[in-house]
This record gives C-alpha cells, sequence and structure tokens, in this order.
C-alpha cells in the first residue's frame, strides 16, 4: 500500500511538472507582443523595449524557464504583470475561496448521490425519476444559469441568502456558510447527477452478488445488510467517480464565481486571462494541477481503506 | 495511425452490421426524437439564414435605446446596450452551432484515428496515447482555455478548436474500447488470417463497429460544447463584435435586477437545444440497439420488496399424511414459483413440488441444473428474487405457516433456525469485512451476545468445523483464505446460532475432490451432534448414497419420485430417476436407460 502511493505521489509529481512546463512553454510561444500590450497603445518603441526588459522578456525562453521552475519548486510563483503582486500572494488569497465553494460542492454531492443512488437502487419509483430529471437538468442547464435562477429566487426574492460576496470562516462561520451554499448547489447538480447514477448502478450490481443473498440468510436486518454491506462494497467505484469529478468541480467554479462575486483562483483567472497575465494564468495553472494530484492521492488512500485487497497488496 | 481514405467508410456487400435503413424508421417513430430533429432544423435554418429574418445588426449598440421592451423594430426587445435581442438570439445561434461543430470536427479528427489504431495496433502507441489522454483529463478545461485565451486573444472560434483537442480523449478511449473489443472477435481473426490488409479490414470489419458509439457520443459532444461555449462567452471571453448566447446571458446578468426578462430568451436557446442533441442520442443509442440501457432493465416490479410466498389454495384437511405429524419440521406443499417474462407472460421455474423434512431427517434434492432445486430451497429461505411470485398450499415451519410472513418476522427464523450453506464458497463471504466480522454480527443479533462472548463462540465454531489455526482466520479478509476454508466458515455460520433446520446448496459443487469428503463428513457429524433437519441440494447420487435417508428428485419444476435413499437406488421408480442414476453411476443400470429421450432437459429457464 505505502509503496504503491509512493509511486502514485511520483507519478503526480511528474503530471505536475509536465503540465507546468507544457504550460509555460505554450505561453512563452508566439501571439501578441506582451511587453507592447502591458505598456500600452500609445507607448514608443523605447518605453516597449524598457518594459520587456523589466519584465525579462527579452532573454531566450529557455533560460526563463529555469528561472522559473526554479522559484516555483520553492513556492514562488513569478509576478503579476499588471499588479506587480507576487502570484503565490494572490492565489493563496484566492485559494480558501474556491477551496470552500469545491468542498462544499463535494460534501453535498456524497451526501445526496448515496441518499439517491441507494434509493433508486433498491426502490426504484420516486428515486429513480428524481434522478432523471437531476440529469437532464445537470446535462442541459449550464451551471452558472442554475446559479443565477437559485440567486434570483433564493437571494433576490425571498432574502434567505447573500446573493454575491464571500465571509471568512474565520470572521462568521454562519456567514461564511451562507456564503456558499447557493453556489456549491448551482455547482454540485452536475456532480451529483453523475456520482448518484454509479452510485445506483453499483449499488444493483452488489445486490445481486451472492454473498448479499448469504447475509440476509443469516437473518440480518435489511438496514445491515444495504447501509453496512451492500453500500461499502458499492462505495469504492462512487468514490472513483466523485474524484474525478474533482477537476470537473474545479472548472466549474471558475464560471460559478463570476456569479456570485466571490474572488477565487477562478475569478482571478479569468481576469488574468482577459488582461493576458501570464505569470498569474500560469500560477493557476500549477496550483489547480497540485490539488487534482493531491485530491487523486487522498482518493487512493480512501480506496485502501474501503477495499482491503488494494490495501493488503 | 491513419484511417483508409477511401470513400464510403461504412461496410462492404457481406457485412455482418447493423441494418442502417431500419435506424432511421425507428428514430422517427419515436415522437420526442422527431420533436428534437424538427427544433434542431429550425435553429440551423434560423441561424443560416439569420440576416434575412431579422434587419436588425446583432451587435450594434445604442444606449438611448437601452432595454427597450417588446415592440416596434425589436420584436423581443433590446439588450442593457441597446442590442436587438432577436437579431442577437439568432446570429448567436449562428456563432453557438459553427463552435460545436468545430469541437466535433477536431475531436474526431484527433480520436477517431488515434482510438482505431490505439486499439487495434497497441503496442507503443497505445501506450503513449492514453498516457497523454490521461495528462489531458487530469486538468479542468477552462483553465486551459483561459491560458490559452490570455497567449493569443479572445476568439470563440480559437477556443473551441482547443477545446475539440481537450475533449478528444474522451472520443479516443471510447473508439480505443470498441475497436479492442472487436478486435479479439473470430472474424476479425480469420481475416487477418486469411491474409486481408490492416487497412480492409479498418475499413470492413472494424469502423462498422465503432460508427454506432461515435454518433451518440457526437450528439452528446455536440451540447457539452454548446454549454462550454456559453460559460466562456458568460465569463467575457468570447469573439469580440460576434453575437453569441452567452455574451446574451453575459448582459442580462448585468441587468438582472432591472430587466430579469432577458435571461429567458437565451436561457430558453441553450437549454431546448443542448436537450434536443441529448434526446436525439438517447434515440439514437435506442434506434441502434448500443449497451447502455442495461441497468434500466431492471424495473421497478424487480426493484419492489419481494412479496411473502401466498397461499395457493385452502390446505385440503386431511389429506396429509398424519402419521408422524409431530416429528415433521418443514412441510411443503405444491409450491409454485414463477418469474414474469418481458412480454407478460410468465415462466414457471417450480411447478406445485412437496416436499417435507423430519427432525433429524437428511433429505436429498436431486435434478440436474435448472430443474427448480434451489429455487425450492431459496422460497424456504425466502430469498427468492424480487422480481419471483411463489404460492404453496402449504409451507409450515415447526408448525408456523412461513406464508405471507413479515420480512421481520422471517429475519428471526433464518440465520437463527434455519441455516444456509451456500454453493460457491468464494462470492459467498462479503469481500470488504473480516471473517470474524461476519460470524459475529447474526450472533450478537439473534443472540444478543456481548463482542467478546460472540468472539469466543466464533472461534469455538470455527475451531469445530476443522479450522487449525482459528485466530488467523477470525481476523482475515477471504481473499485471504482458501475456498475449503471459506466453506468451513460459512459452515460455522450457518451453524452459529444452532438451526433447527439446515439447507445446503450444492455445498460441495466448488471444492477439490479431497475438500469435498471432508466437508461432508464434516456435514454429517454436525448434524448427527445436533440432530438437525437437513435439506442438501445436489446433483451428485455419490453424496445422497453417502449422507441423506430420503431423496427427492426433482425434474422441470416437478418433483417426479420421493422415496428413502436405500430404496430409490435399489428400485427407482421414475424413468427420469433411472436416467440419471444411469448417468451417475457408472456401475449400475442397463444403458439402455439413456435410449429413452428425456424432455427438455436444459429445464424451464
Amino acid at each position: 500500500m505505502i509503496t504503491f502511493l509512493l509511486r502514485r505521489l511520483a507519478a503526480g509529481v511528474v503530471l505536475v511538472f509536465v503540465i507546468a512546463t507544457a504550460t509555460f512553454f505554450l505561453t512563452g510561444l508566439t501571439g501578441s507582443d506582451p511587453a507592447q500590450r502591458i505598456a500600452g497603445t500609445q507607448a514608443g518603441a523605447a518605453q516597449v523595449a524598457a518594459k520587456r526588459h523589466e519584465l525579462g522578456l527579452d532573454r531566450p525562453l529557455v533560460e526563463r524557464y529555469a528561472d522559473w521552475l526554479g522559484h516555483a519548486v520553492r513556492g514562488d510563483l513569478g509576478t503579476s504583470w499588471f499588479t506587480n503582486q507576487p502570484v503565490s500572494r494572490v492565489v493563496g488569497e484566492a485559494l480558501p475561496v474556491s477551496l470552500s465553494l469545491v468542498l462544499a460542492a463535494i460534501l453535498l454531492t456524497a451526501a445526496v448521490s448515496i441518499v439517491l443512488g441507494v434509493a433508486a437502487a433498491v426502490r426504484g419509483g420516486w428515486a429513480d425519476r428524481v434522478l432523471q430529471v437531476v440529469s437532464v437538468v445537470a446535462f442541459a442547464v449550464p451551471n452558472f444559469l442554475v446559479g443565477m435562477i437559485l440567486a434570483l429566487v433564493f437571494a433576490v426574492q425571498l432574502g434567505l441568502f447573500p446573493a454575491i460576496g464571500y465571509v471568512k470562516p474565520s470572521v462568521d462561520p454562519a456567514g461564511w456558510l451562507a456564503s456558499i451554499t447557493l453556489p456549491a448547489l448551482a455547482l454540485a447538480i452536475g456532480a451529483i447527477a453523475t456520482v448518484a447514477a454509479q452510485t445506483r448502478g453499483s449499488m444493483i450490481d452488489v445486490l445481486r452478488q451472492d454473498y448479499i443473498r448469504t447475509l440476509r440468510s443469516r437473518g440480518l436486518p435489511a438496514r445491515s445488510v444495504l447501509l453496512k454491506h451492500a453500500l461499502r462494497n458499492a462505495a469504492p467505484a462512487s468514490l472513483t467517480v466523485l474524484s474525478l469529478q474533482f477537476i470537473a468541480l474545479i472548472g466549474g467554479a471558475v464560471v460559478i464565481e463570476q456569479v456570485f462575486g466571490l474572488t477565487g483562483i477562478g475569478e482571478r483567472a479569468t481576469s488574468a486571462a482577459s488582461q493576458g497575465d501570464v505569470p498569474l494564468v500560469l500560477g493557476v495553472v500549477v496550483v489547480t494541477v497540485v490539488l487534482v494530484v493531491i485530491v487523486n492521492l487522498l482518493a487512493d488512500v480512501l480506496l485502501g481503506w474501503l477495499n482491503p485487497k488494494v490495501r493488503m497488496s | 495511425m491513419s484511417v483508409p481514405n477511401e470513400p464510403n467508410p461504412a461496410h462492404g456487400p457481406s457485412e455482418p452490421v447493423a441494418p442502417r435503413a431500419g435506424v432511421l424508421r425507428r428514430l422517427l417513430r419515436d415522437p420526442l426524437a422527431v420533436a428534437a430533429l424538427a427544433y434542431v432544423a429550425i435553429v440551423v435554418v434560423a441561424s443560416v439564414l439569420a440576416p434575412l429574418l431579422t434587419s436588425q445588426s446583432p451587435t450594434a449598440s445604442k444606449i438611448a435605446d437601452a432595454l427597450l421592451p417588446m415592440g416596434d423594430g425589436h420584436p423581443l426587445g433590446t439588450d442593457g446596450v441597446g442590442r436587438d435581442v432577436l437579431a442577437q438570439l439568432l446570429h448567436g445561434g449562428r456563432t453557438s452551432l459553427t463552435g460545436a461543430l468545430i469541437v466535433v470536427a477536431v475531436s474526431l479528427a484527433v480520436g477517431l484515428p488515434a482510438g482505431i489504431a490505439a486499439g487495434y495496433y497497441r503496442g507503443w502507441f497505445d501506450g503513449v496515447a492514453g498516457w497523454l489522454s490521461n495528462l489531458v483529463m487530469a486538468l479542468p478545461a477552462i483553465i486551459v482555455l483561459l491560458v490559452v485565451l490570455a497567449q493569443w486573444g479572445r476568439s470563440t472560434g480559437l477556443a473551441m478548436a482547443v477545446f475539440g483537442l481537450l475533449i478528444a480523449p474522451g472520443i479516443f478511449r471510447l473508439i480505443r474500447a470498441s475497436v479492442v473489443a472487436v478486435r479479439e472477435e473470430l472474424y476479425v481473426d480469420a481475416a487477418r488470417v486469411s491474409g486481408l490488409g490492416d487497412a480492409r479490414i479498418m475499413r470492413r470489419h472494424i469502423l462498422p463497429v465503432v460508427v454506432a458509439p461515435t454518433v451518440i457520443q457526437v450528439s452528446q459532444l455536440l451540447g457539452i460544447a454548446i454549454v462550454l461555449q456559453a460559460g466562456l462567452e458568460f465569463l467575457g471571453l468570447g469573439s469580440e463584435n460576434q453575437a453569441s448566447w452567452g455574451g446574451m446571458l453575459n448582459d442580462a446578468f448585468a441587468n438582472i435586477y432591472s430587466a430579469p426578462r432577458l435571461l429567458l430568451w437565451p436561457s430558453l436557446a441553450i437549454v431546448l437545444t443542448v436537450t434536443a442533441f441529448s434526446l436525439i442520442g438517447n434515440a439514437l443509442r435506442d434506434a441502434l440497439g448500443v449497451g447502455g440501457t442495461a441497468v434500466h432493465v431492471r424495473s421497478r416490479a424487480e426493484a419492489a420488496p419481494s412479496g411473502p410466498v401466498v397461499a395457493a389454495s385452502p390446505s385440503p384437511a386431511g389429506e396429509a399424511d398424519e402419521s408422524d405429524e409431530a416429528d415433521v419440521l418443514l412441510a411443503v406443499e405444491d409450491l409454485h414459483v414463477a418469474y414474469p417474462r418481458p412480454d407478460g407472460s410468465q415462466a414457471v421455474v417450480v411447478k406445485g413440488a412437496s416436499l417435507s423434512v423430519r427432525k433429524g431427517e437428511i433429505l436429498g434434492l436431486v435434478g440436474e441444473s435448472g430443474s427448480g432445486k434451489s429455487q425450492t430451497a431459496f422460497s424456504v429461505l425466502g430469498l427468492l428474487p424480487p422480481l419471483a411470485r411463489t404460492s404453496a398450499a402449504r409451507m409450515e415451519f415447526g408448525g408456523r405457516d412461513l406464508r405471507g410472513l413479515s420480512p421481520a418476522a422471517m429475519n428471526r427464523l433464518r440465520g437463527k433456525r434455519i441455516g444456509y450453506i451456500p454453493q460457491e464458497p468464494m462470492s459467498n463471504l462479503d469481500p470488504s469485512f473480516r471473517v470474524g466480522n461476519q460470524l459475529v454480527e447474526p450472533m450478537r443479533h439473534h443472540l444478543g451476545l456481548s463482542r467478546n462472548a460472540a468472539r469466543t463462540r466464533a472461534l469455538d465454531l470455527l475451531e469445530r468445523v476443522g479450522v487449525a489455526d482459528p485466530e488467523r482466520v477470525f481476523a482475515s479478509y477471504p481473499h485471504q483464505i482458501s475456498g475449503g476454508m471459506a466453506q468451513r466458515v460459512l459452515i460455522a455460520g450457518a451453524m452459529s446460532c444452532d438451526p433447527e433446520l439446515l439447507i445446503a446448496d450444492e455445498p460441495t459443487t466448488a471444492l477439490d475432490v479431497t475438500v469435498q469428503a471432508e466437508v461432508l463428513d464434516l456435514i454429517r457429524e454436525l448434524q448427527a451432534e445436533r440432530g438437525m433437519g437437513v435439506i442438501l441440494v445436489t446433483h451428485d447420487f455419490g453424496v445422497v448414497a453417502d449422507l441423506c435417508d430420503t431423496v427427492a428428485v426433482m425434474q422441470t419444476g416437478r418433483i417426479v419420485e420421493t422415496a428413502p435413499a436405500a430404496r430409490l437406488f435399489a428400485e427407482p421408480q421414475h424413468e427420469y430417476t433411472r436416467m440419471l442414476l444411469a448417468s451417475t453411476l457408472d456401475d449400475c443400470e442397463p444403458r439402455a436407460a439413456r435410449s429413452h429421450p428425456v424432455q427438455n432437459l436444459g429445464g424451464t429457464r
């Protein structure tokens, strides 16, 4: 198990390195001249050259890459071209917002998917129909549209939640929860559709297994057979799908943050992208990949805990 | 990695391909699909003819005309900067459809050939392509698109082309899996052996298989592309000076307090279009008869809790053999078990079986596979699949009517007074829990033992069933013990609450010959020790001769003969019994018995 995790960790480090490198060279290639853009269209040739030198863009690409990588491994992701703030600090300030949102969405997904998936597998009926409706909505209605409608109804009309803004949990825990409830709900719908469908499918498979019949032959209460034994055996497949959904949730958060006026890394990346602030965009990419790798490792640990065969090998 | 670029990639003359002509007809019989196709056709025509349908420019803004209601010159009003909503809607359709087509074209151009090559040739290319696709899928697409847009500026076309690349792994994996599956088929092997070139095999045998899943995937992809594109445009990252549905949503969001109606049109356009594509995809899936619906086969009827055994008719009084009724542990009369078929008829697998087990008696229930013997055993346990419909004139255990017993009441009997030993030891232990846990849980539940008392008793039981190292097995997971050991564990589990009746369903079939004898000895010893009644389901007359007092022979759902074991072997009455005996015991009975054809050997299921 330890060897397995170490191998996965090494693969994760390689992944971060490859993606960071690819992104760096992608952004280092052609495109419009960033120095011209930053200096402004009115700037003369000398000003632009000075700006280019200031940003280090007159140096060879490989040299810039070595320099960036050397700093990045020590946690220094460079400086924003537009605000001159350190990228690490900008991302560091935005990260808790996005993580609150995504983690709340994941918890919501896990809870709703288990209830809906198990109910649909065992009872069919209403749970099946709810699942179908959620699937259609998740596929056809963009999550930011869901977010806007939620905001319109629950924040503007009913005034139950704030429409925009983020509250730090250290300042006001209840306010924090209220500020991320609607965005997390809008974000989670897609993940719920996928994970609940997986849970339903694997529960149906597990309930057909011989050992379930044998457990029932022992006269165990239906609840124990269902929730202790069947769910435990169905969980690994759902967990795997949930960990894959993390990637989709991070992507979805980029747009959802815009709707709810949350200054998370998605919002930072969006404004950086529209300005052409390459170091900041690059920093967001690196942090995102690192998050994905961490979540995958956590999922591996959890899978090992759930599945004795994995844990023992 | 090239697809042969001959025209007509579909199929040669003598291909085993799903009939294409029928697909369209089946598609048009589905009203939802027709509606969806009609809607998409309208959107396409409206987008193409946008400049003719409205004289307004979708991008000309005039602050003085901002937020005009529906009316003169602006059938749907104007947006926050005075642009005509209808013109934006029509021209936005162009942008959306074009973007979606770009995504599909790019992802197919990359994913299709790569998937075919990786699945067909495997080897290094498969490895590299698989690694690359994992790499691409590790990042949220929208983050990558932000990088691209930061570098090359706002362009919806470019973003959609890159998104096509990012989503190509989905196509790649799907195609690769289909190709790998068909590649192992015999007819592809035969084609290769007969000297057909790779290009020819791909065109004639591989491509046809790949078409159906690809078409379905494309319809989903169109929807995904439209949603993602709208997201980018909503963020303000679409092409400048180009009308788009996402852009309209952006403007509507900016005016959400003053003019929430602006939200309506672009939302409707996106949701309806994506739903239409999705419906077309589902209809295509049904029409092409491709998988993905397997799970839904399990209907609500099956998911409903299994009904108890129903009383068939009042038990005819006085007809039952009352000679030693007090001794009878289990009595079953006229048991029927049936399963509904999809067409509404029923498949009857047990047709009026009657049997009884006295205290301390071992009853062998013998028959070929499919004869209904396991179904009979499971209906006593109340463990038939939920779809099963059962009825019986009588079903009594220890003088108690089992018919119509509530699940909770049945649970108090099962495991406590009726034990069950399954056939296949390895698949009958829960792989996620330790062996000890699975032994302890029923004892704590039924006998109310403390954790420690149950543990002690479980260890004793394990020792009793011949486990050499009870502590180790107790702490093991099922995958860590052998099949023979697992069967001993299951026997210990069946015995754990001292049942009066033991139902063993072919308890030795899955075991090695040497272990078989040991397990049979164990069952015999335990039976003698505790005076249990036993139903031993088997197809092996050797086992019957070894163990049973009485034998009931089952054929196609009926019990054709019941007799004391010695008499059955000496003078079998029924022809089927003679046939079974002849085929299992090589040294008895004339061969003549085999010349009588026995009908419907395969059973009824």
